[in-house]
């Protein structure tokens, strides 16, 4: 099993080690130690690899990851799993602003606490987080499911389009366009295979989650704002 | 971009790790502003002294001190640091001075005033202003720092920071004010003086201006809310008290740490993660438009 010390070599060096691994490659657990908060770690897998990271990492860890499975022991800066395109990412601790920002697939796990823009712009990843989320989650989130087992911070799901927003905890406040709604079946059945996924079985039931999603006033036209624009 | 660093110390027998530590902390945040560096230092004083922080080359500070022996008729007191000095006088005597300066020594200028604050800030990569200005063997209670990519001004000692508008009172901003003018007009008709057209140098003087009319830095801060439109992250230190306010939507990043020997911010974790038992500390994002205030 590799392992990269970061208290020696770079975060350049670890990621053209990554970066050189394809769907053949043997090594497929990979260790790093000292992170020490550094940025872009582990950004740009795109390979079947495991990346175990021992520590905390700085700003867009994981982000673009393809196909890959990034493990932090630790907290996660800003922009973790940022346009993630698929597999899995896993926080152990919390994680800072606009995590999970633009991602397009896979899934982002954070066991602790994500603070402001949690999944702004989401185009289909999955989110799961344990603890809380900020202020101005899921602005303007197009696709994908984010699913909060605490409570989210003011202007939830600000002017959002297509994504659906479980949550278990209160909602401070939701943003413009922004409405909670009824789960359908269907609802029920992804909100259950999310949970599943991330490994959460016995601690939440899917019973216990709001919907929210969009009103979707905001992106028709309507002749009534005609002098707006 | 900017990067900012702060150390409130709360166990005591850190304080003569309070420089180095600040130093480590400055030094990481290189990345976020290179171009120039400064810090306060709130270390031992006397409520009777004041220190004035100068900035002078060597020959103006060695004239100075005669000029103020023969016109005080005592000897100067003054602690000389690369560009800087720092000269303590009474308390008693300290509007006179700062009048003297201002008159005879328009060369020389004032950099900060406080009882226990010194203040030095100059261009260059941070750990080699930080270096120069002896900060790794400083001592104290607590420290600002900050580290600046210029963006909207040039990159000249008088736009580094902290700014400093008040007898030990501190800023240091990351972010840009939008209404930075229309405030200093307002705080000039309210009698504060400004030496640059930074925006930043507003802030602390609208800082200065609410606690110098009542109200606790709590306060101030909280009415700075209203009456500053901009994005920014704040951290600010007084006399006794340490300061994080960042702006309604968190536009610029701040993480901090608290333990029971310390509370630490940084612009990222990785300036924290220098700290002794960092690994032990609570890590928590301070919110947004929420204000922070720590007192000795």
């Amino acid at each position: 099993m590799p392992e990269i010390n970061l208290a020696k070599a770079s975060v350049r060096d670890l990621n053209a080690a990554l970066h050189a691994l394809t769907e053949e490659s043997n090594e497929t657990l990979w260790l790093v130690k000292n992170p020490g908060g550094k940025h872009a770690i582990a950004a740009g897998l795109d390979a079947p690899a495991t990346v175990e990271i021992e520590g905390p990492v700085g700003y867009y860890c994981a982000g673009m990851n393809k196909q890959g499975t990034v493990i932090v022991h630790g907290n996660a800066g800003t922009g973790v799993a940022e346009n993630m395109m698929s597999g899995h990412v896993r926080v152990k601790g919390d994680a800072s602003q606009s995590a999970g920002a633009t991602g397009r697939g896979g899934l982002l796990v954070i066991e602790g606490n994500a603070s402001a823009r949690c999944g702004i712009s989401m185009k289909g990843i999955d989110i799961v987080v344990k603890g809380d989320i900020g202020a101005m989650s899921a602005f303007m989130a197009q696709a994908g499911n984010l699913v909060v087992l605490g409570g989210a911070g003011e202007n939830l799901g600000d002017s959002i389009y297509e994504a659906r927003l479980f949550i278990r905890g209160p909602v401070k406040s939701l943003g413009a366009d922004c409405v909670q709604k009824d789960l359908t079946p269907d609802d029920h059945r992804i909100l259950k295979d999310v949970l599943s996924r991330a490994g959460i079985n016995g601690e939440a039931k899917a019973e216990d989650f709001r919907l929210y999603g969009s009103a979707r006033t905001l992106y028709h036209f309507h002749v009534d704002n005609a002098a707006s624009y | 971009m900017c990067g900012i660093v702060g150390l409130f110390l709360k166990n005591k027998a850190l304080a003569p790790q309070l420089g180095s530590l600040t130093a480590r902390m400055l030094a990481v945040m290189s990345d976020r502003g290179p171009d120039s560096a400064g810090f306060a230092v709130y270390g031992n004083g006397s409520p009777e002294i004041v220190k004035l922080t100068l900035r002078a080359d060597h020959e103006s500070v060695a004239q100075l001190a005669k000029a103020f022996a023969s016109r005080f008729g005592v000897q100067a007191d003054i602690l000389r640091r690369d560009s800087h000095a720092v000269l303590s006088v009474p308390k008693v005597l300290e509007p006179r001075v700062r009048l003297w300066l201002a008159q005879e020594h328009p060369g020389i200028h004032l950099v900060g005033v406080g009882t226990r604050m010194e203040l030095y800030k100059d261009v260059g990569l941070p750990s080699q202003v930080a270096d120069r200005f002896g900060l790794p063997l400083m001592k104290g209670t607590h420290a600002i720092g900050h580290t600046r990519m210029a963006t909207e001004s040039s990159v000249t000692t008088d736009g580094a920071h902290p700014f400093s508008t008040g007898i030990d009172q501190c800023l240091v901003h990351n972010g840009s004010l939008s209404n930075h003018n229309a405030t200093r007009r307002i705080l000039m008709r309210e009698g504060l003086s400004f030496e640059t057209e930074n925006d930043s140098e507003v802030a602390a003087a609208y800082l200065t201006w609410r606690m110098r009319e009542g109200a606790s830095l709590k306060e101030a801060l909280i009415d700075s809310l209203n009456d500053l439109d901009g994005f920014y992250t704040f951290v600010v230190g007084t006399e006794s008290g340490f300061a994080v306010l960042r702006d309604p939507i968190a536009c610029k990043p701040a993480v901090m740490a608290e333990t029971e020997d310390y509370v630490a911010f940084g612009s990222e974790y990785r300036a924290l993660a220098v700290l002794p038992d960092i690994e032990k500390a609570r890590l928590f994002e301070p919110e947004p438009a929420q204000v922070y205030v720590w007192e000795h």
